[in-house]
């Protein structure tokens, strides 16, 4: 089989030699450069639009407010969410006040929303940026090609709301490192600071602090896009290898730089407290803050990656042991959508077609009369109210009154229980007082007697009342033909309403 | 209409006696039966639980065999197809091929009819709300299954589709970027991810033109079509199936989008049974039958 191979490789050995470019090979690595020079292309293009803007802008550095802006989003990325618009827009304001002092604070603002409009590219419909560069394919024709790229990209957040994420390609612009391995580059990054700050170079051990804070940032991004993709489809994710391997040594990671930040914050606070420069101070409080989030950050990357594992094992339950049905039909995802992705957009429009052209169902034709069209066409567009309708008037219906006594009798009961303080009587007595006057008022005499054998003392206390209706039973039988039980005391205990109020005052 | 009943019940007894029902002929009253019933079923969001007269339409449908082939001949006449006639789904019809009940995509949304690109997000937003209500072929097949889903869940699906292709095409070392004198060769995928997810407007109604504002006025509308019942907000809005989606994308959307791909010559012909494609072909041969869930949080 070795010598059809041979006289295979041979033509092409051949006719390789009046090449008209270098090849794809040696292209790749160009193509790459001129992707990377193109995400810089919108912070330029930021200092020579300024000047097509409606007053004096030239004092701005657009570009520099665009990089600032940059570092504030990324910074403020939280694991779950972005940046905040307003936030960014807060922070933005010092840096172009401080360019421009003798401008109104009102147009330091429109500067700052103009920088992150325009690196989020509002106007387009994409919200991208486009760069055309051109490669030699691998027949050696050249093609010229789109290279789609965000900056700064609007997420949904909790609630409806938006939030701001630099994309990668930000991520990489800001910091220079293209294509750079991010473990090793972290570990750059710290022994840099180490030596710095050893040296006392405190400047330099800031930015170098500060790029390694950009670094654990992309890390936990590169988790929480994984852990997302697994909530949505196991499989979708190598939890074979890849992830296990990634989250050890995450997690290494996360131990080391925590014993690594925890000594630099230690040099650091020791420089701090025994510098005598003043400048010196500031810089070394503001590294400690710095150092002091790039913990926090890694404890919170450590606290996730610890999640992973539970949340793969929930999921890989949830979705691969789902009891399967002896029925099967049509995998949506997998014959239609999986397919139809790498397709070119203009085969891949034909399907989409026929799927919406046959998914959507039915609208039923509106049809107009021209009578009722003349009747709209001529309505005058209805007054927006401000205060919205007219509150109907409520419509109210008197509740019959089904009570069991009538008011009447209350007010007799009540005269009848009024007793002088030093004149309690037996209930028994009451109750024939009440026969006198009305067949059903004994009833209620009795309810009142026997709610008063347990008299709601606070309340009358809170109050403020002067006397209380109080009964009491000392074993004495009731003989009456309609009731039966003890035969209460009744009897009117007078209240210290003067002093309960001053006890009230008292004691708030 | 309130008399028809009353009539039905009348020469509804003689039931045994089928050869004489079959020989009578079709009055007009029937015929006036048999459009109502379309009626009914011309409004998707009503629910025959919820109206006696549509149940009883339905009930006589199912017993009174000339009945329903009088109601499917009005229904084809008004160019109508009729997927399911039962007490769950209602009469089930949908717009055949050119009826005027048709949807057209330029009438559902204006931008397509000069931008391809905007057709193509639209049509795929419908598939993936599709997709991901019923994620496996059995959850398609058994009538029994409600699907969920949610805009935000359903724009966070597709994009982790197309990042791994993107990631695919990386490992490969090809180059995605298209040619800029022939976007239509543009990778589909591309489109999708590089259209902004969300973005912040003037008001707070979400960006029309963004991917979670595009699902969003697919899932708002299959609710106007009485495809879907919305159940809350989280997650840009979640939503359940009704039996009518089901049927509407099992027998009619599915089968058209398949035949469609099937003629550019893509998936492979499978023997009907379980074995389906696999979402990615890099784990071609390992999968099982609900390969490829994509299932949402």
């Amino acid at each position: 089989m070795t010598s059809p191979a041979t006289t295979d490789s041979a033509p092409p050995q051949l006719s390789a030699g009046p090449r008209p470019a270098p090849g794809p090979a040696a292209d790749e690595g160009l193509a790459r450069r001129l992707r990377a020079l193109a995400c810089t292309a919108p912070l330029h293009d930021l200092d020579v639009r300024k000047a097509n803007l409606a007053g004096e802008y030239s004092t701005y550095g657009m570009a520099e407010v665009a990089l600032s802006a940059i570092d504030l989003v990324t910074l403020n990325m939280d694991f779950d969410t972005g940046a905040d618009h307003e936030q960014i827009v807060a922070r933005l304001l010092p840096r172009i006040a401080a360019q421009a002092p003798q401008r109104p604070a009102a147009e330091h603002e429109r500067v700052a929303r103009w920088v992150l409009e325009n690196l989020i590219n509002v106007g387009s419909v994409d919200r991208g940026f486009r760069a055309v560069y051109g490669t030699f394919a691998t027949d050696g024709s050249y093609v010229r090609r789109d290279y789609d790229f965000k900056l700064i990209e609007e997420v949904p957040g909790y609630g409806g709301s938006v939030y701001l994420r630099t994309t990668d390609e930000a991520v990489n612009v800001l910091v220079g490192a293209l294509d750079t391995d991010v473990t090793s580059a972290q570990i750059a990054a710290e022994v840099k600071l180490e030596v710095l700050i050893s040296r006392g170079r405190l400047a330099d051990a800031q930015l170098a602090a500060e790029q390694a804070r950009y670094r654990t940032v992309q890390y936990s991004e590169t988790l929480r896009k994984a852990l997302d993709a697994t909530r949505r489809n196991v499989r979708a994710v190598d939890w074979l290898e890849a992830v296990p391997d990634m989250i050890a040594e995450a997690l290494d990671h996360v131990a080391d730089r925590y014993r690594h930040e925890n000594a630099i914050l230690t040099n650091i606070r020791k420089a701090r407290d025994e510098s005598e420069d003043p400048e010196q101070k500031r810089r070394a409080a503001e590294l400690v803050d710095i150092v002091k989030d790039c913990i926090r950050r890694h404890t919170q990357l450590q606290s996730r990656l610890l999640e992973a594992g539970p949340l793969f094992r929930a999921e890989q339950d949830r979705q691969a042991f789902a009891t399967p049905s002896a029925r099967a039909g049509l995998d949506l995802y997998g014959q239609l959508v999986a397919p139809l992705l790498p397709l070119p957009v203009e085969s891949a429009i034909k399907v989409t077609d026929a799927f919406f052209a046959r998914g959507t169902g039915l609208r039923t034709p509106v049809s107009v009369r021209v009578g009722d069209l003349v009747d709209i066409l001529l309505t005058p567009p209805q007054e927006r109210e401000h205060l919205g309708i007219e509150m109907p008037e409520p419509d109210l219906i008197a509740t019959p009154d089904d009570s069991r006594f009538s008011e009447q009798q209350l007010a007799g009961a009540k005269e009848l229980l009024d007793l002088p303080p030093d004149a309690p009587r037996r209930l028994s007595g009451l109750l024939a007082e009440a026969r006198g006057r009305d067949a059903e008022l004994p009833y209620l005499v009795a309810l009142l007697a026997v709610h008063a054998a347990s008299p709601a003392v606070g309340t009358a206390y809170r109050q403020g009342e002067e006397k209380l209706l109080f009964a009491v039973d000392d074993g004495t039988e009731l003989d009456d033909p309609e009731f039966g039980g003890a035969d209460l005391i009744v009897g009117t205990a007078l209240l210290d309403a003067a002093g309960m109020a001053a006890d009230r005052t008292e004691a708030a | 209409m309130t008399e028809h009943p009353e009539e039905h019940a009348e020469w509804g007894e003689p039931e045994a006696s089928g050869q004489a029902r079959v020989a009578a002929p079709v009055t007009p009253a029937d015929a006036a039966d048999a459009a109502r019933l379309v009626a009914f079923g011309l409004q998707p969001k009503l629910q025959p639980s919820r109206d006696q007269e549509y149940a009883e339409l339905l009930r006589r449908y199912r017993e009174d065999p000339p009945f329903a082939r009088l109601a499917d001949a009005v229904a084809t006449g008004l160019g109508l197809v009729v997927l399911e006639v039962s007490p769950r789904a209602g009469m089930a019809v949908t717009a055949a091929e050119d009826s005027v009940f048709a949807v057209r995509m330029g009438d559902y949304a204006r931008r397509t009819a000069a931008d391809s690109t905007d057709r193509f997000l639209h049509g795929l937003a419908h598939l993936s709300v599709a997709a991901l209500a019923f994620p496996r072929p059995e959850d398609l097949a058994d009538d029994g299954y409600i699907g969920r889903v949610s805009v935000n869940g359903v724009d966070a699906f597709v994009r982790q589709a197309c990042r791994k292709l993107e990631e695919q095409a990386e490992e490969h070392g090809e180059n995605t970027d298209p040619a800029t004198d022939a976007p239509g060769l543009e990778a589909a995928w591309r489109i999708w991810a590089r259209r902004s997810s969300t973005g912040a407007t003037k008001d707070t109604r979400r960006l029309a033109s963004s991917t979670t504002g595009i699902v969003g006025k697919a899932v708002a509308f299959l609710t106007d079509s009485g495809f879907l019942q919305r159940t809350g907000d989280d997650g840009g809005g979640t939503y359940r199936t009704t039996a009518r989606y089901q049927l509407q994308v099992r027998d009619m959307a599915g089968t058209a989008a398949m035949a469609e791909l099937l003629d550019l010559g893509v998936v492979p012909v499978t023997d009907g049974t379980a074995t389906l494609a696999p979402p990615m072909d890099e784990d071609a041969g390992e999968l099982v039958a609900d390969a490829g869930l994509p299932f949402h949080s």
